[in-house]
């Protein structure tokens, strides 16, 4: 009972960190995006945090976890059902490293996250009422369901060298990823985005809250990593913990030194995603991962972020947040590294990443294509060009989100 | 020389901007501002529904020689305009003297 309690209040307190980490995006997509787009940004990030969670506790938590099923799709029914004893009251052999209600609330917190990874890379022109539709059905379907096919022990898991995700390098990045290319590629560059065909800078209005952004979100990492060890283990929280936070400083600092030759400046946003390629590129694996892995995976970690911004450019895609680039490649690549560094690595296990990564690839790909295809021929998925130049908040919000701070926009 | 103050629209600017270029104006100042006039825009905030007629603008602010003057204008004329109410108004004043802070110099030859 004491052994469960210590590890339920860990998961309890992951729970609460992970939350934290919608501000860290929040401040993060304000921060690289312009003034008058500012309330929309912040309407997008509070609609899928709150929708999340109540689409997890309707269908989703079900979906991901359906019990015994046939390996691909499986449901156990809507709402929530704690298991209670004879007596009626919560059953606490349900896992001996948290509750019922924790592990419903805590896994809630990761669903939502990947909705919020595809609104950093629309922002600025998408229609808020069609990306509402897609987040319901993106977040309440499609996360769930490829998530059943390893955390929920599904075909992935059933292999005979189990595909291995350890906090989401691909189950809530990628799929957050994946969803963003496609998303980015039918929306169509920002106006002025690309001139003759050559990328145009479009600085964000704020890289203090930024940079505020990124440290919040490393924070959350604590709990992202920390409460994937699904238990208080002293041994393997602590070790999670080193390996994440090594893993985000080498990607900083490479991403950074990299990023000052190819560019010749030092660029504050470039750091910051170093270190959040970092962080992603440690998640599939941080339980596996000796500190030097870490800041192997992490260091490559950080020029993957410094190229992958790049070619997002090169293939005329607009990106303003670098989502594509962090959460995708580097999602791609933590998965990848969990059969190349660490107690797993071999061949195996490299070819059972391989088959996870693309199982991945195919399903969300297909499915957010088929999603916002449909939008995007019926309710049209992009703001007209008037709204756009003027500002989505006074146009889709009639609010400003500075209305005292004069508009100074260049 | 002439002073052409410009209050347009910010979602027009681009337009005008590529417009002065194209009739050789490369040098103008521009700040945002906000303008009172005719239009109206509608906003809620908590519940409140009001209508305001301060609007964000952008001003220009161009220094031409004489033989520029008509030019600029037209360009603006013919990109600034939506044919709706807040299109934005344009200001002409004569401006005495020019000076390049760089050599000294002063004269219409300055703002070539």
């Amino acid at each position: 009972m004491e052994l469960l309690t210590t590890n339920n209040v860990w998961m309890m307190i992951c729970t609460a960190l992970v939350f934290f980490m919608h501000l860290g995006f929040s401040f993060l997509e304000i921060g690289l995006t312009r003034q008058k787009n500012t309330i929309n940004v912040l309407f997008k990030n509070v609609f899928i945090l709150t929708i999340g969670l109540l689409l997890y506790c309707f269908v989703g938590f079900n979906l991901m976890y359906p019990g015994d099923f046939n390996g691909f799709l499986g449901f156990a029914g809507f709402g929530l059902s704690a298991p209670l004893t004879a007596e009626g009251a919560l059953d606490l052999t349900y896992n001996g490293g948290y509750t019922y209600w924790t592990d419903f609330l805590f896994q809630g917190m990761f669903a939502a996250t990947a909705a919020t990874i595809v609104s950093g890379a629309v922002a600025e022109r998408v229609k808020i009422i069609p990306f509402m539709i897609f987040t319901v059905v993106y977040v309440g379907l499609i996360y769930p369901i490829a998530g059943s096919w390893q955390w929920g022990g599904g075909f992935l898991k059933q292999m005979a060298t189990p595909f291995y995700d350890f906090a989401g390098s691909t189950l809530v990045h990628s799929v957050g990823g994946w969803a963003a290319l496609v998303a980015v590629w039918l929306l169509g560059p920002r106006i002025g985005k690309f001139k003759e065909g050559k990328p145009q800078a479009i600085p964000g209005h704020s890289m203090p809250l930024a940079t505020g952004g990124v440290l919040i979100l490393w924070l959350g990492w604590f709990g992202f990593n920390g409460g994937s060890v699904l238990s208080a283990d002293p041994a393997l929280t602590s070790l999670t913990l080193v390996t994440t936070c090594l893993a985000a400083a080498a990607g900083g600092i490479v991403a950074m030194i990299f990023s000052a030759i190819k560019d010749k400046n030092l660029d504050l946003s470039m750091f910051l995603n170093g270190i959040l390629g970092g962080l992603v590129g440690i998640t599939a694996g941080a339980d596996q991962m000796s500190p030097t892995d870490a800041l192997l995976i992490g260091a490559i970690a950080g020029i993957l972020i410094v190229l992958a911004v790049a070619f997002v450019d090169k293939i005329k895609l607009d990106d303003p947040v670098g989502a594509i680039a962090v959460h995708l490649i580097c999602g791609i690549w933590g998965t990848l590294a969990v059969g190349i560094f660490g107690a797993l690595a071999g061949m195996d296990q490299l070819i059972s990443q391989l088959i996870g990564i693309g199982s991945y690839a195919a399903f969300c790909i297909v499915s957010a294509f088929i999603i916002l295809y449909i939008l995007k021929v019926t309710t049209g998925i992009r703001v007209s060009e008037k709204e756009e130049l003027e500002g989505l908040d006074s146009h889709e919000h009639g609010m400003s989100a500075y209305p005292d701070f004069g508009l100074n926009e260049h | 020389m002439k002073k052409i103050e410009a209050i347009i629209r910010k979602s027009k600017y681009r337009v005008v901007k590529d417009a002065l270029h194209a009739v050789g104006v490369n040098f103008f100042s521009y700040w945002d501002v906000t303008g009172l006039g005719n239009e109206k825009e509608g906003h809620v905030y908590r519940g409140v529904a009001y209508s305001t007629s301060d609007i964000q603008r952008r001003y220009l602010s161009i220094v031409v020689n004489d033989d520029f003057a008509e030019a600029t204008i037209s360009a603006i004329l013919s990109s600034a305009g939506t044919g709706e109410v807040g299109d934005g108004k344009i200001f002409v004043s004569d401006i005495q003297e020019c000076y390049r802070i760089r050599t000294g110099e002063k004269g219409g030859d300055t703002l070539k």
